[in-house]
């Protein structure tokens, strides 16, 4: 009993302290967003500064940007369905939308290691011109927050299979998709200023 | 016994995203899943088959970009107005600004510098 009190208090976000538990976590989301804005802000400028090497145009192939976009789309999608299910006390469906979201996360980082891989093998690499390395940074820095996202999901999953659907994994669930959904919200960003801006 | 309370525990514990009129469900996933795809296909779409002109290409970009933040902000992250919201708006509001300055200002002064470093630009003393 005394330990359900204690989920119970940690999770409340009505009325006590830790209600303030997703607000804090939305501060620093907001805090990362800063970060992101003075990354983006970098590239911004940097953009024209070739130094004689390639131009977004020439480097950048848009169906394959579309695909990584479908992909953290979908994760979305998926991790919206896991928190239904969550909602539902459904432990079994939260697991298959977790790992389904966990696979299209996957395989966006995946492709997004594919192309920086191409990029360094044609000599395009973030030492090349200003561009390049502002380019680098910026899709690099959200590439790790998606990998720092599934390493989570990861996490939970353990936490998940441990000590089912309390409340406090209630929260963790609750924390971990708004991480989830704020950086698609960035990557919205990233294919709009770095790609499609970039080839238009 | 333990069903129940635990149901109810739960509601309180996910006030954040319960609140209000921004109800988590199916639908409203759906509908953010919906909107996106479609906001994220109209620019593809016009990049990759240049149908429009890039003067009408950039702000298009822009435009679609910012509207298709606003749905993930509503549909997935249920963002709205009601008053047990009122801290996570106002630190929102607060980040907004705060990257507008950045964003802005930034361009803004590399912008003039630019201006400034081009030989053909130099005032002639």
């Amino acid at each position: 009993m005394t330990a359900i009190v204690k989920d119970r208090e940690f999770a409340h976000a009505d009325h006590s302290d830790a209600g303030k538990t997703p607000l804090g976590f939305w501060i620093y989301l907001m805090s990362d967003c800063v970060l992101f804005a003075s990354i983006f802000a970098g590239f911004v400028v940097l953009r024209d500064n070739l130094n004689g090497g390639p131009a977004g145009r020439e480097l950048f192939d848009l169906s394959f940007v579309a695909v990584e976009t479908g992909l953290l789309l979908v994760s979305s999608l998926t991790y919206g369905m896991a928190m239904i299910a969550a909602n539902a006390g459904n432990l079994r469906t939260v697991f298959v939308w977790l790992a389904l979201t966990f696979l299209c996360g996957f395989g966006f980082v995946s492709m997004e290691v594919h192309e920086f891989g191409k990029l360094i093998a044609e000599g395009a690499g973030p030492d090349r011109s200003g561009f390049l390395s502002g380019f680098f940074t910026l899709v690099g820095t959200h590439g790790l927050h998606v990998t720092s996202g599934l390493v989570w999901m990861g996490v939970m999953f353990v936490q998940l299979a441990l000590r089912g659907l309390t409340a406090v994994n209630r929260t963790r669930l609750l924390l971990l998709s708004l991480f989830w959904h704020f950086l698609d919200i960035v990557w919205i960003g990233v294919f709009s200023i770095v790609y499609l801006m970039g080839a238009a | 016994m333990t069903k129940p309370v635990d149901k109810h525990e739960f509601e309180d514990g996910h006030a954040f995203e319960d609140t209000g009129s921004g109800h988590v469900t199916v639908k409203s996933y759906l509908v953010g899943f919906v909107l996106s795809v479609i906001l994220t296909a109209v620019p593809f779409w016009l990049v990759m088959t240049h149908a429009a002109p890039a003067g009408v290409l950039i702000p298009a970009i822009i435009a679609v970009g910012v509207v298709q933040i606003g749905v993930h902000l509503k549909c997935f992250l249920h963002m709205d107005r009601s008053a047990s919201q009122i801290w996570n708006n106002a630190a929102f509001v607060f980040a907004a600004i705060i990257v507008g300055i950045l964003i802005v200002g930034s361009l803004w002064i590399m912008y003039h510098l630019n201006m400034n470093m081009m030989p053909g630009m130099m005032p002639v003393e």
